[in-house]
């Protein structure tokens, strides 16, 4: 399977997630948290999700993890669904495959263990060095945080996570990506806890494994701009539904749909005016769920027709790689 | 010329620790005129909430202020608030300035309803009775769009934005001259962001307080504010009028802010950062606190200490290196045309 976007990885077929949102055992209210969701990533490139908190963006990835299972729809990974793979092995090889990286560098190393204990740890579980072998294995582990610049890498190895700050800590996070030789890394809002000075350099080594090590990356941020500097497609989500995907630099200097122009245009930027008007209404965000109906947008879109409460519209190709879900566009 | 509302002149807060005391803000000197939103901005740990805090005088051991004056122009002349007994501090919180906290999400009291929040406040620093208090919160909440009747709900019951208005809100009660907004939208999507800071602009304009506005997102404080202050480890290194600092920046560590992140319409270049690791207070160098990281040290850096100055027109930096006329941008610009 290979096309000029080069190798698909995984690739989303129309994924449905829903989840319980109350415990009582009579009624048990169901929240759709992805709604009828396809994408495609590609080895080599990068793909960027955002959307507000709630939109929906961490359940894809963790999809993909195999931390949830889509209640309908599938994940294929290399033409294979994702849900057949149950045995240890295979499981073993999906993971080998497939990593996350989480927001907070802070939690996501153990405190009370060192720096070379979580690089040596997955190269042992995925057998990466010859069992027994320390020297290997120590060589290896200098090796892997070289090259996502920790050096000097002895002195690194020795530290506690503590001693660290929060870019080096998510360095960590990325040398036990390349480590195991992950095809695909799940990045969910990998630098929003970094400070700027710090966030640029991590950006560039996940840059450097997408180009240099052919990773696929999928990016979940609220950050556009950052989007746009690290993946070379977009796709906007809003309570659980993809309302806009395809190019990034497209989306971002075109945007179609009217809550990505209402996302561009909310952005930071130096060259904007904090008086600049936003281009949509206030509104609650709506509470989506399985029996809901329409466009879940229509509430605060400023150019919502009667049917976009009605109807959810179907995606429409703009351009090569440009799609919208919108009724304006029909 | 008017008097600015609040003149900090040296101010200093050390940090009592096992292996002595630290020096969290260095000599920090600014003014905020009436009306006016200045910025502070720099790295974690940089200093920025220790400045806010102790202009509130709220730190605790083992944080102290160690020296310097807060002039602060309460309508009759400017008074050095840091010589305020208790009482008077008391009685100047909140009524002269107030503070909308970074975790406005959990500067509410999860297990009180709105409305004692309110008159909490507004009967602990005017005289005002409990109905006349409760007036006054309904009042409040129309100014930052809430319904009144909302007034006895908890703030669970409040979607992350409508808290943040009700903080704002709440830092608002009493009129204060002066708000210290220490990272007020950092946990809010943009769109709900956006919003909130042109509701804060509309009622500055309304009602003419100032602003010490600081945030991580130079692009957000470039938007916002009149003029920039950046800090780097306890140090204030360079103040200028906010569409100057990132185009025409004389400090190399504002410089290389600027190139830290990228546009969202500009040309896509090499996002470059800022190599090494902000610098740990108990091992300060000799000279320049920013030399291990910056590209252009010379032998000044390593042996002589900055000093904020005048550099141009009003534009302040503390780079040995730093020339009037000569902003960084200019001579990068130049040395790519050669």
């Amino acid at each position: 399977m290979s096309n000029k976007y080069g190798e698909l990885l995984v690739e989303g077929q129309n994924i449905v997630k829903d989840f319980k949102v109350s415990s009582n055992a009579l009624k048990q209210p169901l929240m759709r948290a992805s709604n009828d969701v396809s994408f495609k990533m590609y080895k080599s490139r990068g793909m960027a999700v955002v959307g507000e908190s709630g939109s929906g963006k961490s359940t894809i990835a963790k999809m993909i993890a195999k931390m949830y299972a889509p209640t309908a729809g599938r994940i294929l990974y290399k033409g294979r669904d994702i849900q057949t793979i149950t045995h240890r092995k295979e499981l073993m090889t999906y993971r080998e495959g497939v990593q996350m990286v989480w927001q907070d560098p802070f939690g996501s190393l153990n405190p009370t263990h060192n720096i070379f204990h979580h690089i040596a740890r997955p190269l042992k579980i995925h057998n990466k060095v010859s069992k027994g072998n320390k020297k290997e294995l120590e060589e290896r582990v200098y090796e892997l945080l070289e090259q996502v610049g920790l050096i000097p890498a002895k002195e690194t190895a020795a530290k506690f996570p503590h001693q660290l700050s929060g870019g080096q800590r998510q360095r960590v996070n990325l040398a036990r990506n390349i480590a195991v030789g992950a095809e695909v890394v799940l990045a969910d809002e990998p630098t929003s806890m970094l400070d700027v000075s710090i966030r640029a350099g991590v950006l560039n080594l996940m840059q450097e494994m997408k180009f240099d090590r052919e990773m696929s990356l999928l990016y979940i941020t609220h950050d556009i701009a950052t989007a746009r500097y690290i993946a070379e497609d977009l796709a906007v989500m809003y309570v659980g539904h993809m309302v806009e995907w395809g190019d990034t630099d497209q989306i971002i200097h075109d945007p179609q749909h009217p809550y990505t122009q209402l996302l561009v245009s909310a952005v930071p930027d130096p060259g904007k005016s904090i008086h600049t008007r936003l281009a949509g209404n206030k509104g609650e965000i709506p509470l989506w769920t399985p029996d809901s109906v329409g466009c879940p947008f229509a509430g605060r879109c400023l150019h919502a027709v009667p049917r976009c409460k009605d109807e959810m519209p179907a995606a429409k190709q703009l351009a090569e790689n440009h799609f919208v879900r919108c009724h304006l566009h029909e | 010329m008017t008097i600015p509302q609040i003149s900090i002149r040296n101010l200093c807060v050390d940090y009592i620790t096992a292996d002595g005391d630290v020096r969290a803000v260095n000599n920090v000197s600014f003014d905020i005129g009436k009306g006016e939103v200045f910025g502070l901005a720099g790295e974690s740990g940089c200093g920025k909430s220790t400045v806010a805090f102790s202009l509130m005088r709220l730190h605790k051991p083992p944080a102290y202020i160690s020296g310097g004056e807060v002039l602060f122009d309460d309508g009759n002349g400017a008074k050095d608030i840091m010589k305020y007994s208790d009482g008077e501090m008391g009685i100047f919180r909140w009524s002269e300035m107030s503070m909308v906290f970074q975790s406005a999400m959990n500067a509410l009291n999860p297990v009180i309803p709105i409305v004692d929040q309110f008159t909490d406040v507004i009967m602990r620093h005017t005289d005002k009775n409990k109905y006349e208090a409760v007036k006054r919160a309904e009042q409040l909440l129309q100014i930052v769009d809430i319904h009144p009747n909302r007034l006895s709900d908890y703030p669970h019951q409040f979607s992350g934005g409508m808290r943040q208005r009700l903080v704002i809100a709440i830092a608002l009660a009493l009129n204060p001259k002066l708000i210290i907004m220490d990272e007020p939208t950092t946990a809010l999507d943009v769109v709900v962001q956006r919003e909130i800071l042109q509701k804060i602009y509309a009622l500055k304009e309304e009602f003419g307080f100032s602003i010490l506005f600081i945030t991580h997102d130079l692009s957000l404080m470039v938007e916002f504010s009149d003029r920039i202050g950046i800090m780097y480890s306890g140090e204030l290194i360079e103040v200028a009028a906010a569409k100057d600092i990132l185009e025409r920046p004389y400090h190399p560590y504002t410089h290389g802010l600027g190139s830290s992140f990228p546009s969202l319409t500009g040309p896509k270049a090499e996002l470059k950062g800022i190599p090494g690791n902000p610098l740990n207070l108990l091992e300060l160098p000799q000279g320049c606190r920013f030399q291990a990281r910056c590209e252009r040290v010379t032998d000044i850096c390593r042996r002589k200490a900055t000093q904020l100055r005048d550099v141009q027109d009003g534009h302040l930096s503390n780079c040995h290196l730093a020339v009037g006329g000569q902003s960084i941008a200019v001579v990068e610009t130049e040395a790519a045309a050669v």
